[in-house]
Formats: C-alpha cells, structure tokens, sequence
C-alpha cells in the first residue's frame, strides 16, 4: 500500500485553553495508481487533511497518529527529510490558480525550478522537460507561452501550469484541494480530462478533495466522506454515491442539483437543514445528530463507532449498513 | 514597454522644465537685488546701474529664464557672486562629495535594512524579531548629527581609526576619500536603515501568506529558498519606494552630517549660499536638487516595472 494514513488527529494550540481538536479518527489507504475522492462541506478539516499529509501545517497545528508513506511515517520525519518528501514523492496543486502562482516568475522557471531542486539537470534540459509539460497538461502555443507571466493567462490555463509544475516532479502521489472550484464549468471538465489522463498515465496516487459530488463521481475509485473533522462513509464511489449507508451522504447527494429536479416539477432543492457545528462545541454523540432526519435517542447518547462492513465499505452510524432506504 | 519608459522619460523632461519655471520665479519674488548685495552697503547708484547691466539684471524676466535655461543646457551655469568662480564647477566639486556620500549611505542602509527586515519577518514574534524591532526603535528615534558626533567621538578621538572630518578629495586617493565618507555615510544610514527594515519586514509578512508560497514550499523548496526567490522579490516594491525617498533625502537633506564632519557637500553650498544669498548658486543648486529627485522616482518607476511583471502591460 503506497499510501496508509491511521489514526490521524490534528489539534490546535490555543493560548487560553485546551487544544482544540479539527480532525479526529481518520483513518485511509490509497493504492498507487488510484483515485481517493474525499468529499466534505467547509470547517470538515479536508483541507487540513492534505496539509497534514504534506507537511506543511502552520506551527500552531499538530498532527498526531501515523502517516505511512511506502512504508515511513512522515509525522516522524524532520523537516530536511520532508523537504525530500514534498515535490518529489507528494505533489500538491492548490485550489485558487489566480493565486497559487509567483506573479514575478515566469511560468517556465516556476516548472523548471521543482524540477532543478530535486535533480542534478542542467538549465537547458529542465526548461525543456518544462516545455514537455506544458504540452502534456495542453497548453496551446506552449513554446511561446513558456516565457510568459501569470497573469497574462487564465484561470484554467494557471490551473493546468499548476498540475504542471506538481507533476514535473515525477511525484508517486498527487494531492489536489479543490482544483476545479475557482473554475467555469468547461474549464473544470477539461482540467478533469488532464487528471484523469494524466494519473492513467504516469500511474500517479491522486487524492482529490471536493464539496462537488460531481467531480468526485467523475474521477474517484474510492469515495471517503468527512463531517466536521471526522470521516462518515467510506467505499468504492459509485456504490457511495449510488448507494449511500449514511445519512448525512444521503443529503450530500439530495443537495445536488439535478436536471428535472429530483424533487419534483418546480420544487425547491432539497438542503441539509442547520449548519455544521463548532469543533470547540460539539454534541455529545453523533457529530451530525443535530441535522440528521433519521436521528434517534442513542445517538445523541455516543458518539458511533467507525464500523467496515462486510462488504469492505466503512460507516460511521448507529444505524448500520441495513438502515440504508 | 518601450513606449512605457519613453513616455516617463517624457514626463521627467517635462516636470523639470516646470520645476526650472518655479524655481525661476520663487527667486523673482524674493526679496534682495543680488547687485545690491554683491556691491554692499558702500555702492553708488551709478556702479550699482552699471553692474546690474553687467549682471544682465535689467534685462526682462523672460530674457533672463532663458538665458538661464539656454546657459544650464550648455553647461554654463553663471558665475557665483560671493565665490567669483564659475557654478558650474563650485557644484561639480561639491556633488564630487555628496553623491559618492548618499550612494555610501543608501547602500549601507539596504545591506542592514533588507536582511534585517526580512529574517524579522521569516521569524516574526521570536526574540530574533523582537530583537530587530528594538533597534530599529532606537535608530529611529536618533537624530543622524548625533550618531556622526558619537561615531566622531568613538572612532576618531579615541580609537582614531578615522579622520574626524574634512574631506582629502579624490585627489588623496580612492580609499582616503573612501575612509573620510564612511563615519558620515553610517551616521546617515542607520536611521534610514531603522526605516526601510520596518518597511521591508512589514512587506515580506504581507506577501508570507500568499498561496504561491505554499506553492513553492510544497515543491520541495526548504524556508529559506522559498523566502528568498518567492518572497522576497514580491515584497520589493513598496521597499524600493521607500529607497527612492531616501535617497531624494541624502542629497539634498545632509546639511546636519556636512557640518558635523566638515564636508564640503551640496548641502553646505545651498546653506552657505542661502546665508549669503548668492541668489545664482541657490537657484542652479536647487533646481540640481529637484532635478536628482526627478530621476531618481524615474529610476524607481523603472525598477517597478523590472519587479513586478504585471505593472509592464498597462502603458
């Protein structure tokens, strides 16, 4: 297994109290060459997630439980041994491309420079594999458009010199937060295509975090599901998204807006009534007790254990897989 | 871009012929026949006519500006009453010594101020940080005639490594001038370096929580790398804003250091001839003035569009 995260807590130091906890009992594995979709409203710590996997947490955030990565636990490693890991094994690509990239470097030099960090190669050559790249992630004119500045490009176009500038690294596993949000709905399929092109291609690990179900439908093999800091649902995708065991992924998939609407002729969307609660005030039982339609009086007692069924597929929820409508 | 740069320099013609205008008729108007006061209390009216004539006095205002202008375009900038010898050179001599003295400084101040300012903000709110803020409070809030008498008082009198002021010429040799400019171009620097650090330090923490550094941190790149080829260049302007002010300040603004350390600067010349009113050397001095701080914000118009890559599109 390339990639096995267990256990994995993150908390933040606060001056006048204890640390507060933003993401608790994660637990996943990623196979090289697959797709993990994880899906999540704002404030469920996805982002925090791929932060901790990368190792670029803020000073005040600590993670704790083990990230193995072909085996060595990167919460383990010192910050020079990460600088080996970041780039070079674990790309990531960011979710604002109008800002994710040095306004005062051209986007040739910003490619090539991962590439001249991690690998004794000459200027030439890396501008040249830099070339390659843009190519591959299909940027039209790429030979004149090596030498331009970001902001002479567009959204989708930065977005794709962002998969660029990850990817020419050779990472054996991707990270991507977001990458199609800040994007037109065009821009976002094309940018899909080169993902999924890509990661067939190179064999590339990917985890692709979204709030669109859509997204991670099209692209993932396996789906995990957070809520407020910790994961809900578990399994291959299209038996999470056909098949949903847990109410909150239930309501996740109600929300999405359908053509026809798939309430009926002119009714409302359907929403998750409520808001996700504050991590420093949480329920006592079922983090998602307080907005879920099927809710009962255990689950505001405990909060559920994470149960795989027998079918492999993980839930967090008194009800059990059987409960599914 | 071209069109860009030849536009400014355009409009740096143009804002020096407007200064030379105002500069041209503040002198009209104030007070003081320079004949009268070349000729003293003793002038009769007859020599006091005849020297005005000879002056060019009575000429009107209009044949006069451009006399003026047409003379400085050809490098004759009149003759100085109170010194008898030529403008021209009484202000090269004298730029001999302030230019080479406000570069030193400028230079000084960037190499404290820019290393400073940013490994402040790299380490914001450690003792490193706290440390850097201390001194540049101090440096701040001490006048630079007083660090050039304790710089005096410390190197010169008791050590005596440095000459306690005056200035050899270049004549002496590279390093006498050198050694007689660099207690002055201290004592100017360190408080203009208190100053661009906390500007610098301000900067770089802005441009720390830009995503393209996270970018470039998630590359692989270690701290340093990433502060020094992605930060750094992105917080430079505002930086160089504050050169270009500073260094508008060292040529014109100097007088106090001069003095102290006995240089004979620009500084010293307007004063002395403010004092004496040598009406012309004033004028060709201040107009010099305004002409350096023109260049200097057209050299810093440059240097903005040499960082940031985004301003070269709008012409």
């Amino acid at each position: 297994m390339m990639l096995e995260v267990r256990d994995l807590a993150i908390d933040i130091a606060r001056p006048d109290a204890e640390p507060l906890r933003l993401v608790n009992d994660v637990s996943f594995r990623l196979a090289a060459g697959r797709t993990l979709g994880i899906v999540g409203e704002s404030g469920s710590g996805k982002s925090m997630l791929l932060k901790a996997l990368i190792g670029l947490l803020p000073g005040t955030i600590r993670a704790t439980g083990s990230i193995l990565f072909d085996g060595t636990d990167l919460l383990a490693l010192g910050e020079a041994e990460m600088c080996r890991v970041r780039g070079r094994r674990i790309g990531m690509i960011f979710q604002e491309p109008m800002t994710a990239l040095n306004p005062a470097q051209r986007i040739g030099d910003q490619i090539a420079e991962g590439i001249r960090w991690h690998r004794r190669v000459s200027a030439a050559e890396a501008r040249a594999e830099a070339l390659q790249w843009l190519e591959r992630v299909r940027i039209p004119d790429a030979r004149r458009r090596i030498d331009t500045y970001p902001h002479e490009m567009s959204g989708g176009q930065r977005q794709r010199v962002g998969i660029a500038i990850a990817l020419a690294m050779r990472p054996d596993l991707l990270i991507a937060d977001e990458p199609t949000t800040a994007l037109d709905v065009t821009v976002q399929a094309e940018i899909l295509d080169i993902f999924d092109e890509l990661v067939s291609d190179l064999g590339v690990g990917l985890i692709l975090v979204s709030h669109d179900l859509g997204v991670i439908g099209r692209i993932a093999d396996e789906t995990l599901v957070l809520y407020a800091g910790t994961r809900m649902e578990e399994g291959p995708t299209e038996a999470v998204l056909r098949h949903p065991r847990h109410p909150y992924t239930r309501g996740l998939l109600a929300a999405m807006p359908r053509r026809g609407g798939g309430v009926g002729a002119g009714g409302d969307l359907p929403t998750i009534p409520g808001t996700v609660p504050s991590l420093a005030a949480l329920p006592p039982g079922c983090r998602f007790a307080n907005r879920c339609g099927c809710v009962t009086e255990a689950c505001r007692a405990a909060e559920p254990a994470w149960r795989t069924a027998a079918d492999g597929r993980g839930l967090r929820c008194i009800l059990g897989p059987e409960a599914a409508a | 871009m071209f069109r860009l740069v030849l536009r400014r320099g355009a409009g740096l013609v143009l804002t020096l012929l407007v200064m030379s205008l105002a500069i041209f008729l503040v002198m009209e108007v104030l007070p003081g026949d320079p004949a009268a006061i070349q000729l003293g209390t003793s002038g009769r009216a007859d020599t006091l006519a005849a020297l005005r004539q000879s002056m060019g006095l009575d000429q009107p205002a209009v044949v006069r500006y451009l006399a003026w202008i047409s003379g400085m375009l050809r490098g004759d900038f009149g003759t100085s009453f109170t010194y008898g010898v030529p403008v021209a050179g009484l202000i090269a001599e004298r730029l001999a010594v302030t230019l080479p003295l406000a570069l030193m400084a400028i230079v000084l101040s960037t190499a404290i101020a820019l290393p400073l300012g940013v490994i402040a903000a790299a380490r914001n709110g450690t003792a490193v940080d706290h440390g850097a803020t201390l001194f540049t409070q101090i440096c701040v809030a001490v006048p630079n005639f007083w660090i050039g008498l304790v710089l005096i008082l410390l190197f010169s009198s008791q050590l005596g490594w440095f000459p306690a002021g005056g200035f050899p010429g270049w004549e002496a040799g590279l390093g006498a001038g050198l050694k007689a400019l660099l207690l002055p171009a201290v004592a100017l620097a360190l408080p203009q370096s208190a100053i661009l650090a906390r500007v610098t330090r301000a900067a770089v923490l802005d441009v720390l929580n830009e995503d393209f550094v996270a970018t470039a941190r998630a590359k692989g790149l270690n701290r340093s790398a990433a502060l020094w080829r992605h930060v750094v260049p992105n917080a430079l302007v505002p930086v160089v804003t504050i050169m270009g002010l500073q260094f508008s300040f060292l040529i014109a603004g100097a007088v106090l250091v001069e003095n102290v350390f006995v240089l004979p600067g620009l500084g010293r010349l307007a004063f002395q001839a403010l004092a004496q009113r040598d009406l012309l050397v004033i004028r060709d001095v201040v107009l010099l003035f305004a002409g350096l701080v023109v260049v200097v914000n057209f050299l810093v118009d440059m240097a903005y569009l040499a960082l940031d890559p985004r301003l070269r599109g709008r012409a």
